[in-house]
C-alpha cells in the first residue's frame, strides 16, 4: 500500500487583493486581467489562486520580480496579512485538517510561535533591535510557554552558536550588528521552537555578496542538519538555484511555472521563466 | 456663573458613570476598563484617577486616609485631602484601621487591610506592556489574547543585563490567572499585599482614562521565572531608628550633619502607632 | 503624652498659595477682567479653544487668576467644565450661515464674494508701537466712533451671512468629489474615552481641543518634512455662527420653532491636497482631498494646522509619525501633557528607593 506523504504545508486557491474591486474587474482574474491590477479602480490582485504544496525536508523556492506577489504570499503565510480567500493546511497543526487562514487571532499566534519561523528582508521587522540578541530568541521561547531563564539561555546560546554568532555578543542589541549578523540572529530566532516550517523572504537582498554567500551557506547547512522544511523567496534566481529543490515562478500574482529547480533552469517552458533564466546566464 | 459644587465635586451622573466602570473592573479582575476621565482641579499625573474613584465612592459616613510615599503629611496627600474635605466635609484620619477609604500614591500601608476597606491606588501608566509595545491598539489585542510574553521578555532582558530582575517598582503581576496588570509604582515589597487581600483594591489612571481592580481574596502573583523568583527589596537586618520595626519598608535617610545613614519607617502612621503603643506600655 | 505626626504639609501649602497670590499682586495692580476681555481677545480665543468652553467672561477670569498662563487658564476652565451639567444639544450648525468677518482663499484669486482680509495680523509690520503706552480710554472711544462713521456707508451689496463656500465651486466643476450628508451621531470624547482606531468625529474633537503649540508644531512637521503633503488653503473664514436649540418640550421641531441662543465666533479652514488617482482609461488624474479645521475664536494657525493633521490622519501612511493617530491624538491635549510632565515634580522617593535597591543588587 502506498502511503502518500502529507505535505508539511498545503496552500489552495490563496487570493489576496488590495482594494474592493469594481464592476470592471471583480470576478475576472487570470489572463483576462492585464497585469495584476484593475486600471479602473486601482485594485491590486497581488496573489491569484495560488496553489502549491511543500513536503518535509525540502526547500521550495519562489522566484519573481518585484510586484510578482511573492512577498505578499509570504506575508499571508505568516499571517502578517489577512488573505482575501483561500485555504492553508499545516500537517502538524490539528492533523493538517484545519484551514489556518480561518483560525482566530489567538490560534494564529499559536501557529506562528510553534509551527513557523520567518526571516524578513528587513531585520527591523523581524527583530527587536533594542533588545539583546538572546532576548530576541527568548521572546519566541517565552511565547511558547518557557519560563526557565537558565534553560532559555542555554537554548539561546545553542542557537547562536549554530548560526555562528559568538556567545560573548549574545547580550548585545542587534542594532549594533552588521547586516549579515542581523540576518543570522533572525534565523536563530526563527528556529528557536523547532518549527517544522521556515519562511525566508529575500533574506540576502541588500547584503554584500560575500556576506550573502555565508548566510546562504548557513541556511543550507542548517537545513541539511535539522531537515527542516523551507520556503525561500527571492528575485535572484542564483539564490534559488543554490538552495531550492523545487521552484515556483511567479509573475503578476500568478504561478506561471513550477517544477524541479534543475529542470526549470535547463528547460524553462514559460516565456517569462526563459527570460529570467537567460538573464541569469 | 458662580456654582454650588455637588457633594464630592461631581454631579451624580458622573459619579454613577465612574462607579459603573468600577463595577465592571471588579467583575473582571485586572482588566483595564476605559472610562471618561474628567478634568479635575488637580493636575493630570497628580492623582486624578485615584481622586475620581474616591469621589465617586465617598459617602457622608466615610472616613478617609490619603498618603503619598507612605506619608499622610506629604504635600500632595495634604492637597488631595483638602480638596476632598472642601467638597464633602467628611472625616479625615491618619489611622489605617479607622479609614474606610484609603487613597494612596506609591505604597500600601503596613497594617493589613480588612474587609470593608477600600484601597485606591494612583496609577501613572496602567499598561504593563507599554515598554514592549507602544501602540494602545496592539496592547489591547495582546491582553485579549492573553499574549504576555512581552512582560516576561522585559524581565528576561533585565536578568540578562543586570543578573537579576530590576524593576524598581510597578513589577507586573498576574491577577486571577488571567490578566497581567501594572500594580502602580508600589515597591516590590508591597506586591504581596495585593494577594488575597481582605480589602477591595481599586487602581485609577486619570490621564490614561483607565480603571482596574483586584477584588478581595483574589490571587495575585508577581511575574517571575522558575529559576529566578520574585524578590523584594532587602532591608536585611535593618530596623527603624525610631520605633524599632523590622520587616517593613524603610526610608533611607542621610543625616547631613553626621554623614550617617539611618533608616526609618516609610509608613509614618504605622511608625507613630508603634511609638505610642510602646509608650503606653 | 503621645507621639504625633510632624505636621507641616498644610502650612507649607498655605504659605505657597499666599506667595503665589503675592506674585500676582506685588506690583500693586489689579487687573480688571473686563480689561482682559476687551484687550486680550487672542489669548481669550486660544484659551476658549483649548478648554473647549465658549465663554469670554469666564476665560478672562481664568486668565486673570492664572496670571496670563494659558496652561493654567485652560486647566481652570476645563475643571469648571467638568462640573457643568449637559442640558441641551444645539441644532447642527452650518458654516454657510456664518456672518463672515474675514474670508480668504489661497487657491483662487477670484472667489464669489471676494477676498475679505478682515482683521488680521498678516499685513501688519511687527514693530513694537511705543505710542500704545500713551493710549487712553477716551482715545479709544473717539477712534472707534470715527471708524464707524467711515465705514458706515456700504456700497457693497454682498450678503456676508450667505457667502458660498469656495469648495462648493470646485465641487460644481467636478474637481473634488461631493460628500454625502452623514447624519451619524458624532462620538463625544468628553463622555467616552478614545478607542483605537478612532472615528473622524473623535479625531476632529481632539484636534480642536489640542494645545495650540502642539497642534501647530505637528502641522509644521507634516508640512515641512515628515508628512509629504503639499496643501493649499481652499478657504479660511472667520465670523459668527448662530446657535439654535430645539424646544425641549416638543417632539417634532420645525426650523422656525427653534430658539436662537446666541452666536459664537469660529475659525474654519478647508485645505486642499492634490492626490494622484487612476481613471478608467488608464490615465492618471489629480483630484483634491480635503483637510478640515475649525476652532472657537480666531485661531488661524491652529485651524490650518488642524486641517493638515486631519488629512494626515485620514491618509494614515505608516511611514510618517504625523499620520499615526496614537502618536498625534494622545499627546496634544494641554491638560494631559502639562499634567504628566509636571507630575515629575511630585516626590518619587519610594520608587527611587526601589530602583536604588535594584542598582545595588546588580552591582553585587
Amino acid at each position: 500500500m502506498i502511503e502518500f506523504e502529507r505535505p508539511v504545508l498545503s496552500v489552495r486557491n490563496l487570493n489576496k487583493q488590495f482594494g474592493k474591486g469594481c464592476l470592471n474587474c471583480r470576478g475576472i482574474k487570470g489572463d483576462s486581467l492585464k497585469k495584476n491590477y484593475c486600471p479602473v479602480c486601482g485594485t491590486v490582485y497581488a496573489c491569484q489562486d495560488i496553489t502549491f504544496e511543500v513536503y518535509a525536508g525540502e526547500i521550495l523556492g519562489v522566484v519573481g520580480e518585484s510586484g510578482s506577489g511573492k512577498s505578499t504570499l509570504m506575508q499571508c503565510l505568516y499571517f502578517d496579512q489577512e488573505v482575501s480567500s483561500g485555504e492553508g493546511y499545516i500537517s502538524s497543526y490539528r492533523n493538517g485538517k484545519t484551514n489556518v487562514f480561518a483560525e482566530s487571532s489567538q490560534q494564529k499566534r499559536y501557529i506562528r510561535n510553534h509551527m513557523m519561523g520567518k526571516v524578513y528582508q528587513n531585520p527591523l521587522l523581524g527583530l527587536r533591535v533594542n533588545f539583546t540578541s538572546i532576548g530576541n530568541i527568548a521572546e519566541k521561547l517565552i511565547a511558547a510557554g518557557n519560563r526557565h531563564v537558565g534553560k532559555m539561555e542555554a537554548r539561546g546560546k545553542e542557537l547562536l552558536e549554530h548560526v555562528n554568532i559568538p556567545i560573548y555578543r549574545m547580550k548585545e542589541a542587534p542594532k549594533n550588528f552588521s547586516g549579515g549578523m542581523q540576518q543570522r540572529v533572525q534565523i536563530a530566532k526563527a528556529l528557536s521552537n523547532n518549527p517544522p516550517l521556515l519562511l525566508l523572504d529575500e533574506v540576502t537582498t541588500g547584503l554584500d555578496l560575500s556576506v550573502q554567500a555565508s548566510v546562504l551557506d548557513l541556511i543550507k547547512t542548517i537545513q541539511r542538519e535539522l531537515k527542516i522544511t523551507v520556503v525561500i523567496v527571492s528575485h535572484d534566481l542564483g539564490v534559488i538555484r543554490m538552495l531550492a529543490d523545487r521552484t515556483m515562478v511567479m509573475l503578476d500574482g500568478r504561478i506561471v511555472e513550477h517544477g524541479l529547480t534543475d529542470q526549470i533552469l535547463e528547460d524553462p517552458q514559460h516565456g517569462y521563466t526563459q527570460h529570467l533564466v537567460q538573464s541569469l546566464l | 456663573m458662580r456654582i454650588e459644587y455637588n457633594f464630592a465635586f461631581f454631579d451624580e451622573g458622573s459619579k454613577r458613570e465612574i462607579r459603573r466602570a468600577t463595577l465592571k473592573a471588579v467583575a473582571i479582575p485586572g482588566y483595564q476598563v476605559p472610562f471618561a476621565s474628567r478634568e479635575m482641579p488637580i493636575a493630570r499625573g497628580w492623582g486624578t484617577g485615584g481622586l475620581q474613584l474616591t469621589l465617586s465612592l465617598v459617602g457622608k459616613e466615610d472616613s478617609l486616609k490619603v498618603i503619598d510615599q507612605g506619608s499622610d503629611e506629604s504635600v500632595n496627600a495634604v492637597n488631595i485631602k483638602k480638596l476632598i474635605t472642601i467638597t464633602t466635609g467628611i472625616k479625615i484620619t491618619d489611622e489605617t484601621t479607622e479609614a474606610t477609604i484609603i487613597q494612596s500614591r506609591h505604597r500600601i500601608p503596613e497594617i493589613p487591610l480588612q474587609a470593608g476597606q477600600i484601597l485606591v491606588l494612583q496609577v501613572p501608566l496602567p499598561e504593563p506592556l507599554r515598554y514592549f509595545e507602544p501602540s494602545e491598539f496592539e496592547t489591547k489585542k495582546l491582553h485579549a489574547e492573553q499574549e504576555y510574553s512581552g512582560a516576561w521578555l522585559m524581565l528576561f532582558e533585565q536578568i540578562m543585563n543586570y543578573g537579576t530582575m530590576a524593576t524598581g517598582a510597578d513589577h507586573p503581576a498576574m491577577v486571577h490567572d488571567r490578566y497581567v496588570m501594572a500594580p502602580s509604582p508600589i515597591p516590590r515589597f508591597d506586591n504581596a499585599k495585593l494577594n488575597q487581600s481582605q480589602a477591595l483594591i481599586l487602581l485609577g489612571a486619570g490621564r490614561e482614562k483607565k480603571v482596574y481592580a483586584v477584588p478581595p481574596y483574589t490571587k495575585v502573583v508577581s511575574l517571575a521565572f522558575e529559576d529566578y523568583s520574585f524578590e523584594i527589596e532587602a532591608f536585611q537586618d535593618k530596623c527603624c531608628g525610631l520605633c524599632g520595626a523590622q520587616g517593613v519598608f524603610l526610608d533611607e535617610i542621610l543625616d547631613d550633619l553626621t554623614g550617617q545613614t539611618h533608616y526609618q519607617c516609610n509608613d509614618t502612621s504605622y511608625c507613630l502607632q508603634r511609638l505610642n503603643n510602646k509608650s503606653v506600655g | 503624652m503621645g507621639y504625633v505626626a510632624v505636621k507641616g504639609g498644610i502650612q507649607a501649602i498655605e504659605e505657597s498659595i499666599k506667595r503665589l497670590k503675592y506674585e500676582r499682586l506685588k506690583k500693586g495692580t489689579v487687573l480688571d477682567s473686563q480689561q482682559i476681555e476687551g484687550g486680550m481677545r487672542c489669548l481669550i480665543d486660544q484659551v476658549m479653544s483649548e478648554s473647549s468652553l465658549y465663554n469670554e467672561t469666564l476665560a478672562a477670569m481664568a486668565i486673570k487668576q492664572a496670571e496670563g498662563s494659558p496652561e493654567e487658564a485652560v486647566f481652570l476652565l476645563r475643571a469648571y467644565r467638568s462640573t457643568l451639567p449637559r442640558k441641551h444639544y444645539s441644532r447642527t450648525v452650518q458654516s454657510e450661515d456664518m456672518l463672515v468677518e474675514r474670508r480668504i482663499s489661497s487657491s483662487f484669486k477670484e472667489i464669489l464674494g471676494g477676498q475679505i482680509l478682515g482683521a488680521a495680523n498678516d499685513y501688519t509690520h511687527r514693530l513694537i508701537d511705543f505710542d500704545l503706552n500713551e493710549e487712553t480710554a477716551d482715545d479709544a472711544i473717539k477712534w472707534v466712533r470715527e471708524y464707524a462713521l467711515e465705514s458706515g456707508v456700504d456700497n457693497d451689496k454682498t450678503d456676508l451671512s450667505k457667502l458660498p463656500k469656495t469648495l462648493d465651486y470646485l465641487r460644481g466643476e467636478g474637481l473634488i468629489s461631493t460628500c454625502e450628508i452623514n447624519d451619524t451621531e458624532p462620538d463625544d470624547v468628553t463622555k467616552e474615552s478614545l478607542q483605537f482606531p478612532t472615528s473622524r468625529s473623535q479625531r476632529l474633537q481632539i484636534l480642536t481641543r489640542g494645545q495650540t503649540g502642539a497642534v501647530t508644531s505637528l502641522g509644521y512637521v507634516a508640512l515641512r518634512s515628515y508628512g509629504a503633503l503639499h496643501p493649499t488653503v481652499g478657504e479660511l473664514r472667520i465670523g459668527n455662527l448662530p446657535i439654535y436649540v430645539d424646544c425641549p418640550f416638543q417632539e417634532h421641531n420645525e426650523d422656525e420653532d427653534a430658539y436662537y441662543i446666541g452666536e459664537i465666533k469660529v475659525t474654519e479652514v478647508e485645505t486642499l491636497f492634490p492626490q494622484e488617482i487612476q481613471k478608467g482609461n488608464g490615465e492618471k488624474e489629480i483630484e483634491f482631498e480635503i483637510g478640515y479645521g475649525i476652532c472657537y475664536g480666531q485661531n488661524e494657525t491652529k485651524a490650518i494646522a488642524m486641517s493638515i493633521l486631519d488629512r494626515c490622519l485620514e491618509t494614515g501612511n505608516p511611514e510618517y509619525p504625523t499620520h499615526n493617530e496614537e502618536f498625534v491624538l494622545l499627546h496634544i491635549d494641554s491638560v494631559e501633557s502639562t499634567g504628566f510632565i509636571s507630575h515629575l515634580k511630585l516626590p518619587h522617593y519610594v520608587t527611587f528607593q526601589s530602583k536604588l535597591d535594584s542598582v545595588r543588587k546588580s552591582k553585587k
